[in-house]
C-alpha cells in the first residue's frame, strides 16, 4: 500500500549556500529500515522535478533512525543571490514528508 | 557539572531570551550566536562609516540590562558580538556596565592580509565553485577565519566576565566553558566532538526547546513563554539538554534529532577549527520531562586548514508583488507575470535571474504544491536580479502600472515600488591554520 512519509517521519531542513539539507527523521526505530528502503536519492530528485538541479546525495545515521539529504542547486543561488522566498529551504522538509511510499502492511501497523 | 545556556541564535532573535535566562533559573555561561555569513559584511560597511561601530549593537544594551545578575550570580558570558570590532564593543560594554571584566579574541579578521596570502600562493578558492578569489579581489567587503574554542577558553581563563570574539564558530561559544572548566586538551578528540555536538544542538536557540518543530507542533506548550537550551556538561564529555522549570517549549529526543540534523552535510565528518566530530556516533535519550541525555560522542582531528568566510559586492536585486484576486487569480496573475517579462524584454533589459513565485499556490513548494483550484487570492511576487544596477531599477518601476494596464482585480501595491538591494555574497575558501594567530586582550 501507499502511504505519506509524514506518516512515520517527521522532518527538519535547512541550507548551506545552494544546498538544501532535509533530515528525515522516523518517529519509531522500527520504522528506519522502511526510509532506508523507500527514501532513495533517486526517488527524491524525481518528487522534487525541476525544483532541484543539481545531484541528491544521502547519508545514513542509524543511532537517530535519520537518514539526511542534500539537495544540490535547489534554492535559485542561495543565501543572498536567491530570488525565492524559501531561499533556506525551510520548507521543503515538509514538502518531502509529502512523498508517497511503499510499505506492506505489518512494516507499519 | 555545568551549565552553558544558548540565549541568541542569530542577531534578532527574540530580545528577552538571554534575560529570562538569567532570571529564571541557575546558569553559569551564556552563549550568544551573532553572526551570519553575511553579517561581517554590514558591520564592515558600518565601521568604514564610523570606525567605532562594526559589532552587533544589540549587545552592550543586553549587558547593561543584565550586569546586576551576571555579578550576583557568576554567570560569565561569551558572544561573538564584536564582528568586525570586537575592541569597539568591548568599549561600549565598559562604558554602559563598568564593573565587568571584558576580554576580547582578535585574529580572524583577515580583510588587510588577502594580498599577503595571495602573494604567498594561497589562492583561496571558493569552495563550491572552485573560482580563484583573484576574479573578485577588488569587489570584497569583509574576509574572517572561523576561529574555534580554544582563543575563547583563554579569554575565561584570563578572568573575564565577558568574552568577546569576531568570527568564531557558532559551537565554539559553548565548547569553550567546557575546555576552561574541565581543562580539555587540544587532542582530546571525543571530548571535543561532544561539546561541538553540544553546541550544535543549542546554537539555534529554541529550535532544540520545540520552535520550528515538526512533532505534534500543535502541542507544543506555552510557546509564547519558551524556555531556550541549556546545556548541563560533565568533565567527562556527557551531556543533557534541559530548559528552565516553568518555561515554555518542550525537550524531547525526537525535538533534539530535529536540531542534529539541520544544517548538516556529511553527519561522519562535521569539521570545526576544534575537531572533527561523528554525528553517526551520537546516543540520545529521554530521561525525565524536558531532558535528553547524549553520550557515545566520537571525534577526530582537527583540520590542517581553517575556513575563511569572504563576503564581496555581487550586484542588485529587487523583488516586487502584486496581488489577484477570485476568479481566476491564479490566471490574472501568471498574465500580469507574462506582461511584466514582455515589457523588461521590449526595453531590452538583461538580468541574471528572473524568478516567479504564486503565494496561495507553489511559493515554497514548487512544482509538489497541491493544487489550488480557485484560490481567494494569489500573491504574484517577481524578482530580478543583475550587475547592472539601473536595469534593476527600472525593473522597479514596471510592476504598479499593471494595476490599471493589466489583468483586472490587481492590488497590493499600497508600499509602492520595491526597494533595489546590494546583493553580497558569501565566498568560502580554506587558508592553512598556521596563518592564523588568535590573541586575547583584557580591555580596560
Amino acid at each position: 500500500m501507499k502511504i505519506p512519509l509524514s506518516r512515520i517521519a517527521h522532518a527538519r531542513s535547512g541550507d548551506k549556500g545552494d544546498t538544501s539539507n532535509i533530515g528525515i527523521i522516523a518517529f519509531d526505530a522500527r520504522h528506519y529500515p522502511l526510509l532506508v528502503r523507500e527514501v532513495t536519492p533517486g526517488r527524491v530528485k524525481q518528487f522534487f522535478g525541476e525544483m532541484v538541479k543539481g545531484k541528491v546525495e544521502r547519508y545514513e545515521l542509524p543511532n537517530l533512525g535519520a537518514l539526511n539529504f542534500l539537495l544540490h542547486e535547489t534554492l535559485g543561488g542561495g543565501g543572498t543571490l536567491s530570488l525565492r522566498v524559501d531561499a533556506q529551504g525551510k520548507t521543503l522538509g515538509a514538502a518531502l514528508l509529502r512523498m508517497e511510499i511503499d510499505a506492506a502492511e505489518h512494516e507499519v501497523s | 557539572m555545568i551549565r552553558i545556556a544558548n540565549g541568541q541564535g542569530f542577531w534578532g532573535d527574540w530580545l528577552e531570551a538571554p534575560v529570562r535566562l538569567v532570571e529564571q533559573g541557575p546558569i553559569d555561561y551564556l552563549a550568544l550566536d551573532y553572526l551570519a555569513e553575511i553579517t561581517m559584511s554590514i558591520l564592515q560597511k558600518q565601521k568604514e562609516g564610523d570606525p567605532n561601530l562594526g559589532y552587533a549593537r544589540d549587545f552592550p544594551p543586553l549587558i547593561a540590562r543584565i550586569q546586576r545578575r551576571l555579578i550576583e550570580r557568576d554567570i560569565k558570558v561569551i558572544a561573538n558580538a564584536g564582528g568586525v570590532n570586537p575592541v569597539a564593543c568591548a568599549r561600549e560594554v565598559r562604558r554602559v556596565a563598568p564593573s565587568l571584566k571584558v576580554a576580547v579574541v582578535l585574529g580572524d579578521d583577515v580583510f588587510g592580509r588577502l594580498d599577503e596570502f595571495l602573494a604567498a600562493g594561497h589562492a583561496m578558492k571558493n569552495m563550491d565553485t572552485g573560482e580563484p578569489l583573484s576574479g573578485i579581489r577588488d569587489r570584497i567587503l569583509s574576509a574572517n577565519a572561523y576561529i574555534g574554542a580554544f582563543p575563547l577558553a583563554e579569554a575565561l581563563a584570563a578572568g573575564a566576565d565577558v568574552v568577546i570574539a569576531g568570527r568564531c564558530t557558532d559551537t565554539a561559544l559553548s565548547l569553550a566553558p567546557m575546555i576552561h572548566r574541565f581543562g580539555w586538551k587540544s587532542d582530546e578528540w571525543d571530548k571535543l566532538a561532544a561539546g561541538t555536538i553540544a553546541g550544535h544542538i543549542v546554537e539555534c536557540g529554541a529550535q532544540c526547546t520545540g520552535g520550528n518543530c515538526q512533532v505534534d507542533w500543535q502541542n507544543v506548550p506555552d510557546m509564547a513563554n519558551i524556555g531556550y537550551p541549556i546545556i548541563e556538561a560533565d568533565h567527562a564529555g556527557r551531556f543533557s539538554i534541559t530548559k528552565h522549570e516553568g518555561t515554555g517549549g518542550r525537550v524531547s529526543a525526537d525535538i533534539v534529532k530535529e536540531q542534529l540534523l539541520y544544517e548538516l552535510g556529511d553527519p561522519k565528518n562535521y569539521i570545526t577549527p576544534d575537531c572533527v566530530a561523528d554525528f553517526t556516533s551520537i546516543q540520545l535519550k529521554d530521561a525525565g520531562p524536558d531532558r535528553v541525555q547524549v553520550s557515545g560522542i566520537r571525534g577526530g582531528a582537527r583540520p590542517q586548514m581553517l575556513k575563511l568566510s569572504i563576503a564581496y559586492s555581487y550586484g542588485w536585486k529587487a523583488i516586487g508583488t502584486l496581488v489577484y484576486s477570485a476568479p481566476q487569480a491564479l490566471e490574472k496573475s501568471k498574465a500580469a507575470d507574462r506582461i511584466v517579462r514582455e515589457r523588461l524584454q521590449q526595453l531590452g533589459l538583461k538580468f541574471e535571474d528572473i524568478y516567479s513565485e504564486f503565494f496561495g499556490v507553489n511559493a515554497c513548494h514548487g512544482p509538489v504544491a497541491v493544487p489550488n483550484p480557485d484560490p481567494p487570492e494569489v500573491q504574484l511576487r517577481i524578482g530580478v536580479r543583475g550587475q547592472d544596477r539601473k536595469a534593476v531599477d527600472r525593473f522597479t518601476r514596471e510592476l504598479i502600472p499593471l494595476v490599471l494596464s493589466g489583468p483586472p482585480t490587481g492590488t497590493g501595491f499600497g508600499e509602492g515600488r520595491p526597494p533595489v538591494r546590494e546583493v553580497v555574497a558569501y565566498w568560502p575558501a580554506l587558508i592553512p591554520r598556521e596563518l592564523i594567530q588568535t590573541s586575547v586582550e583584557v580591555v580596560e
